[in-house]
């Protein structure tokens, strides 16, 4: 049993700690506040090699693993949960299945450009009415000569207005359910695809979240992702090392909210002495430090699984529940602590109660989790 | 332009720093080691001198295994070679100690220039760059805030009172850097990867021909003898006045008053 990082680990904790620090926590409030997707911090992020964590070195990527990962998205979403969300779709949603299903061509196109932040992608497989349920999506593609002529309405999907590359599931069989579905790689460029609604959200206001429309959207018949037909399976392998990085990022919120109340707690005064003296206060504080661990060491192991090649969907999914309701349950407490404070936009905890809800519902909502969970007991 | 760097891992002095009960040192427990602040800055300055001008970047460590981190952060920040030298003999060496150690590796070393950080952020001694130079024979400027390298000529800044003082100062030498000097780059993840496929040259005392008279405990002319924790601050006092008018006028009272400095 080691509980320890390595000094590899321990290094990237510290440059994702540093630059997050200084370049992205010093203006996340402002990010927030003018709904502003941070085009510099992306690509500063995609400097240091945290755009493509588990790319291979050969494709432009940091060569590292998922325990690196998830480190490296606690910092930043500690500083910034919307640029913990551009960050997590590009890596684990985009680069993840391009790496793993790709071809080689597909590989030397995407991967190196994507994880240099220059440019991000983004994952359309929720539609407006195929949420949990997403093998019933209703996307079709069909094959016209040497192209593919995608058709339907994608929902819901994170970076879509400033991405390059869009993975689309769609249905290629006459068969229902999972068993149709392949996946595409569509570029902003392809005719026929288009950015509809953009959301107003509650929260990740730095990110944008969007409605993709495909209409007759021809794009070439080598860009199939995976083998025709096992798309549904690209989408859920996917999700495995997803729900890491939503694990973190959940961590990451949580730990933002506790830091900011300790420092809260022992300079606000009440009473006669700092709010931090009393118990009420302390049983909060040390109940967030408790959950937060847990979780934390939850998301640790599902990497740390992933990294040995050994299957992790009833970990990550574990990871995935507690980090999450963690997050929202120390932001709750986090305004609590502050009061007043907390519930105006002069201090962060309102921004993290904001942001901590998503981690909830998407890559599979609570309720999924704990069907995943139950399923891999019961069965 | 072959440029040597000298390094210290520190303990990270934003955590807690707290003195052993029975006063002989610092307790490690518990502790960060980090690479020294001002030793970053070094690193920095040597890589653009590199990128500059071309040549190598050799980092160099007295210090125990643990330091090792530190030395494989300057390769992933982007040193070339380094050479960590670890030896059970040299606990309690001096700063002196230490400088004739470093001198007798980089004496080994092919170089144009040398670059300490100003202090190391434990002991806040300031000697071992100097003392460096003087057994290298170099010629040497400290705190550094501007470098520039010509034809066998570097030109330096150095803030002084009042102003900053322009010293030239032939090649080889030795400079130690402020913090101003530059903004050191972060490790990126590609970089610690390259870096851990980097040789760090580790040499004990009889790999370096020294005895541990000449360097150790033994040699050394400073010895601690007992730490004690600085004295609490006492807490400062909080006014809450109604105003802005009212607050200044607190403050202005306060600092005739009591603390006397108008």
């Amino acid at each position: 049993m080691e509980f320890g990082l390595s000094e590899e680990h321990r290094m990237v904790q510290r440059t994702a700690r540093e630059f997050a620090a200084r370049e992205i926590l010093p203006v996340a409030s402002q990010l927030d506040a003018e709904h502003r997707f941070p085009t510099e911090i992306v690509r500063g992020l995609g400097e240091l090699g945290l755009m493509g964590v588990m790319v291979p070195e050969a494709y432009g990527g940091a060569g590292m693993d998922n325990v690196a990962y998830a480190l490296a998205m606690e910092e930043v979403a500690r500083a910034c949960a919307s640029t913990a969300a551009i960050m997590s779709v590009n890596n684990s949603l985009v680069c993840d299945p391009i790496l793993r299903y790709g071809t080689e061509d597909q590989r030397r196109r995407y991967l190196p450009v994507l994880a240099s932040g220059r440019e991000v992608g983004c994952y359309c497989l929720t539609e407006p009415s195929a949420g949990s349920d997403a093998a019933s999506l209703q996307t079709t593609a069909r094959l016209d000569g040497d192209r593919w002529v995608l058709n339907g309405t994608k929902a819901f999907v994170t970076n879509a207005r400033e991405a390059w590359v869009f993975v689309v599931y769609a249905r290629t069989e006459e068969e229902p359910g999972a068993r149709g579905i392949s996946a595409f790689l569509v570029e902003r460029d392809h005719p026929g695809i288009s950015v509809g609604k953009v959301e107003r959200k509650m929260g990740l206001l730095a990110s944008s979240t969007c409605e993709v429309l495909l209409e007759d959207c021809r794009v070439p018949r080598d860009n199939l992702l995976g083998r025709r037909g096992e798309g549904f399976k690209v989408a859920l392998s996917t999700l495995d090392g997803g729900r890491i990085g939503i694990a973190a990022q959940a961590v990451g919120i949580a730990r933002a909210a506790l830091e900011e109340s300790v420092g809260y707690a022992k300079q606000r005064r009440q009473f006669g002495r700092p709010i931090a003296e009393f118990q009420a206060i302390q049983w909060k504080i040390a109940d967030m430090a408790t959950r937060i661990d847990a979780a934390r060491l939850l998301t640790l192991r599902a990497a740390w699984l992933r990294d040995q090649g050994k299957r992790c969907t009833l970990e990550a999914s574990m990871a995935k529940l507690f980090a999450s309701e963690t997050a929202m349950w120390a932001a709750h407490q986090g305004v609590q602590i502050f009061g007043g404070y907390g519930y105006i936009k002069d201090y962060p905890v309102e921004r993290y109660f904001r942001d901590a809800k998503i981690t909830e519902i998407y890559e599979g909502t609570s309720e999924i989790q704990r069907m995943v969970i139950a399923r891999n007991l019961l069965s | 332009m072959d440029v040597v760097v000298c390094v210290k891992q520190v303990p990270d002095t934003e955590q807690p720093i707290r003195v052993r009960p029975d006063g002989s040192g610092i307790d490690d427990q518990g502790l960060n080691w980090i690479l020294n602040y001002y030793d970053e800055h070094a690193v920095e300055e040597a890589l653009r001198v590199r990128e500059k001008h071309g040549g190598t970047v050799t980092v160099v460590c007295v210090g125990p295994p643990r330091a090792a981190e530190a030395v494989r952060t300057a390769l992933a920040m982007g040193a070339d070679e380094a050479v960590h030298v670890a030896d059970p003999a040299l606990e309690g060496a001096d700063h002196l100690a230490v400088a004739r150690v470093l001198a007798r590796v980089i004496g080994q070393l092919r170089y144009d220039l040398v670059l300490c950080g100003r202090l190391a952020t434990d002991d806040n001694a300031s000697v071992v760059g100097a003392a460096l130079a003087e057994y290298l024979g170099l010629p040497q400027a400290t705190a550094i805030s501007k470098l520039q390298i010509g034809d066998s000529l570097a030109t330096v800044e150095r803030e002084v009172e009042g102003g900053v003082e322009l010293v030239k100062v032939p090649l080889p030498a030795l400079f130690t850097v402020e913090r101003t000097i530059n903004e050191p780059r972060y490790p990126t993840l590609p970089g610690i990867m390259k870096a851990k496929r980097k040789e760090i040259r580790t040499l004990g005392l009889a790999d370096l021909g020294l005895e541990p008279g000449e360097v150790g405990a033994q040699a050394s002319r400073v010895r601690y003898t007992r730490f004690e924790p600085p004295p609490r601050r006492q807490a400062g006092q909080v006014v809450t006045p109604d105003s802005p008018e009212e607050a200044a006028r607190v403050i202005v009272r306060f600092l005739q008053e009591t603390a006397k400095v108008l």
